[in-house]
């Protein structure tokens, strides 16, 4: 945790998190005894600057969106700290860094306001009961912003600025295609004017034709309304398209984060450099040397011992075992957890 | 035709008639349901009947007595002594003594005929408590000392039992609505406060509806009813005859919403609300109790019969309901002696009206639990 918190060199940071960590206690028997703890999330660090989007990527199962509500405390971490660049606490309006896992119940409601959430499942995030104008007006109710007629010309607006039309309004969300519903929880994200957004594979239930629309529309709407995302995926073409930083995750820890080209191009992580390599190339002549890893992915209640990668990566040695590798800055900007990140040469595309 | 080519003026309030709430699709969904549709129809009229108007119903005020002891049901006739074919009538009464076995009988005097009438004047009432009137939907001109008509015979204090039946639906019938309302408050409360915060909050209220499941429920009716002091009146007896009923039933209810909020509460859109700061009482009362709520109609609807037969067996074992409030179970009690059964057995003309409502509401929960559950398929 110590050796990322000189953090503090990084300019114009909005999110910042150090060694955060959910572990989901194992309980067993009558009397609910804890027999154990699944490491959902075991130490991660990551930071988000103002107006750019951080992809967070990692197969199936590595905490990647335990990970994102933890950081808005939907689950309640077990470590850690979150920094976030706060306007409606700091009394003066100046935006200043508050550790949210600090925050009483009431000041976090507040701070809600400034993060707002885009979910992976268009047909479970809306609430079938309600029609899309209280689906998008219910943050505006919860703050008490809600102003009859005024608030009505926000929704329409944004319903429009999403995509859909204001005859839309009274209908309920099981009479919208999944790529509509979507639309209709970006608009709700976008409620309140939020600074950041926590997009927890927002496209990843969609045909392939819609996650290119939607993702073209949160880019726009980033410039319009100069949001940061935090964008979950595990899909890496989807995340080269639409961030400029990428943190890939092994086993809920970050393995490595660097900007974009930077990771794609010189992966420093055996990890990534696997990944990379199933990425599917457009080009039919093109043959790719398909890193095959062995083994199955680790299980996080019980996690090998030292670099959590080290049983299935093949550039493994005797201190991988042991010792777990510190999260660290090789390069600037470009994060890297491996003991031999300096001396390897590894493939990106 | 041009009308249907000119663009609306108002999208929205177009739009409002096409969108389809889940209500319009239960409704929609309801009516394809014969027998459902038939029960609503039946329970409708059963609770306006017994209700809101049984002594328009009933051709006499409940405690009218009479000299006419256990008279037997009238026959409503249409053709009289000599063959003819007339408006109904009924012939006169007259009470003999069988002075060998020493029994009271009474006989028809075919001499005195009254024409049964529709909207007759009669005993003064308050429509709904409110409006005097003293018009009756059926009965005979004629002085109520001289001849009275009884078409579900007589008590042994000389009453109408018919009108008798009409009174004591309204405290039994109603009894199944409070006490079922009762019971939905409790159930429905407890159970989505122990599903949401699950721990310790849902160990106990668990293991309390279990206590109260483990419990043997006649004793404890019993020593509910006896600690009812006696010297209450009979209308505050009813309600803490209901508050117990609610009691002893929300525990099954509060287990079902439970188990049905674990499952919602991880729900994506329960969490959408919490990300945007939403308090739990709105998660859980705005977005996750809806969700219960088809269940919760049908299990209602289709348990407001237990409430109505607990009332019944309860002032049938006298632990319920006492004289002079009249339900279904009191008559019931009165008409489960021998001495009843072998000489006056009309005085089970109660049991229809209860085996009607139980199996209307049955229907009718059937029809509902079609009809609310959209993922059954059909």
């Amino acid at each position: 945790m110590a050796e990322v918190a000189q953090n503090g060199k990084v300019d114009n940071l909005l999110l910042d998190v150090h060694g955060l960590k959910k572990y989901f206690p194992i309980q067993k028997g009558l009397l609910r005894r804890v027999v154990g703890y699944v490491k959902a999330v075991d130490d991660v660090s990551l930071y988000v600057r103002e107006g750019e989007t951080l992809g967070l990527v990692g197969e199936s199962g590595c905490g990647k969106t335990t990970a994102s509500r933890s950081i808005i405390r939907l689950y309640e971490p077990t470590a850690g700290q979150v920094l976030f660049k706060s306007r409606v606490l700091s009394p003066d309006g100046q935006p200043r860094m508050v550790n949210l896992l600090e925050l009483n119940r009431e000041q976090m409601t507040k701070v809600r306001q400034e993060i707002a959430m885009i979910f992976q499942d268009p047909i479970n995030s809306l609430n079938p009961r309600m029609t899309v104008a209280d689906i998008i007006a219910e943050p505006l109710v919860i703050h008490g912003k809600y102003q009859k007629g005024r608030s009505e010309e926000i929704i329409v607006n944004l319903l429009e600025r999403v995509g859909l039309r204001a005859d839309h309004l009274r209908r309920y969300p099981h009479e919208f295609s999944g790529g509509q519903r979507q639309r209709i929880g970006i608009a709700r994200a976008l409620a309140l004017n939020p600074r950041l957004v926590l997009c927890d594979e927002p496209v990843s239930a969609l045909d392939v034709s819609i996650q290119a629309q939607t993702l073209n529309l949160l880019q726009d709407l980033q410039k319009e309304f100069n949001l940061s995302y935090l964008f979950v995926a595990h899909d890496l073409s989807v995340v080269q398209h639409i961030s400029d930083r990428v943190a890939v995750m092994y086993v809920g820890k970050v393995a490595e984060m660097a900007g974009a080209e930077e990771l794609y191009a010189n992966p420093l992580h055996p990890y990534t450099e696997a990944l990379l390599s199933a990425v599917p190339k457009p080009d039919p002549l093109y043959k790719s040397e398909r890193i095959i890893m062995q083994g199955d992915v680790a299980d996080p209640a019980h996690p090998p011992s030292g670099c959590y990668f080290h049983p299935r990566c093949r550039y493994a040695v005797d201190r991988c075992k042991t010792e777990a590798p510190a999260f660290r800055e090789l390069k600037p900007d470009h994060w890297v957890a491996c003991h031999r990140a300096e001396e390897l040469q590894l493939k990106g595309i | 035709m041009a009308v249907a080519t000119a663009p609306s003026a108002f999208p929205v309030a177009k739009q409002r008639s096409v969108g389809q709430s889940y209500f319009d699709l239960v409704k929609y969904r309801f009516k394809k349901n014969k027998l459902g549709v038939l029960g609503l129809i039946l329970l409708v009229t059963l609770y306006v009947s017994f209700v809101a108007l049984p002594e328009f119903i009933a051709p006499y005020q409940l405690e009218n007595r009479s000299n006419f002891v256990e008279a037997p049901p009238t026959a409503i006739r249409f053709v009289d002594a000599n063959g003819q074919f007339q408006a109904p009538f009924i012939y006169g009464l007259e009470r003999k003594v069988d002075p060998v076995k020493r029994l009271r009988t009474w006989e028809i005097n075919t001499d005195r005929k009254y024409p049964v009438r529709l909207f007759v004047q009669g005993d003064e009432y308050r429509l709904f408590g409110l409006f005097p009137m003293n018009i009756h939907l059926f009965g005979i001109e004629a002085d109520q000392k001289e001849q009275r008509i009884f078409i579900m015979g007589a008590d042994a204090l000389g009453r109408d039992y018919f009108t008798r039946i009409m009174y004591g639906g309204r405290l039994s019938l109603m009894i199944g609505l409070i006490g079922q309302f009762l019971t939905l408050a409790l159930g429905v409360t407890l159970g989505v406060i122990s599903g949401y915060y699950g721990g310790a909050v849902d160990m106990f209220v668990q293991r309390f509806t279990e206590f109260l499941a483990a419990f043997p429920n006649i004793p404890l009716f019993m020593a509910l009813s006896a600690a009812i002091p006696a010297f209450w009146s009979p209308i505050v007896v009813y309600f803490m005859l209901t508050l117990i009923l609610a009691f002893l039933n929300w525990g099954g209810l509060a287990r079902q919403v439970r188990g049905l909020i674990l499952s919602l509460r991880e729900r994506e859109y329960a969490l959408a609300a919490k990300s945007f700061g939403a308090k739990d009482r709105r998660i859980m009362f705005r977005h996750l109790m809806p969700g219960t709520m088809s269940h919760v109609i049908v299990i209602a609807t289709l348990s407001i019969p237990g409430m109505i037969l607990a009332e019944t067996a309860l002032s049938w074992l006298g632990l319920g309901l006492r004289p002079p409030l009249t339900s279904w179970g009191t008559l019931l009690q009165d008409a489960a002696t021998v001495r009843a059964i072998r000489f006056t057995p009309w005085l089970l003309w109660v049991v229809p009206p209860i085996l009607l409502t139980i199996l209307t509401y049955n229907l009718l929960g059937d029809g509902l639990r079609d009809a609310l559950d959209p993922y059954s398929g059909r």
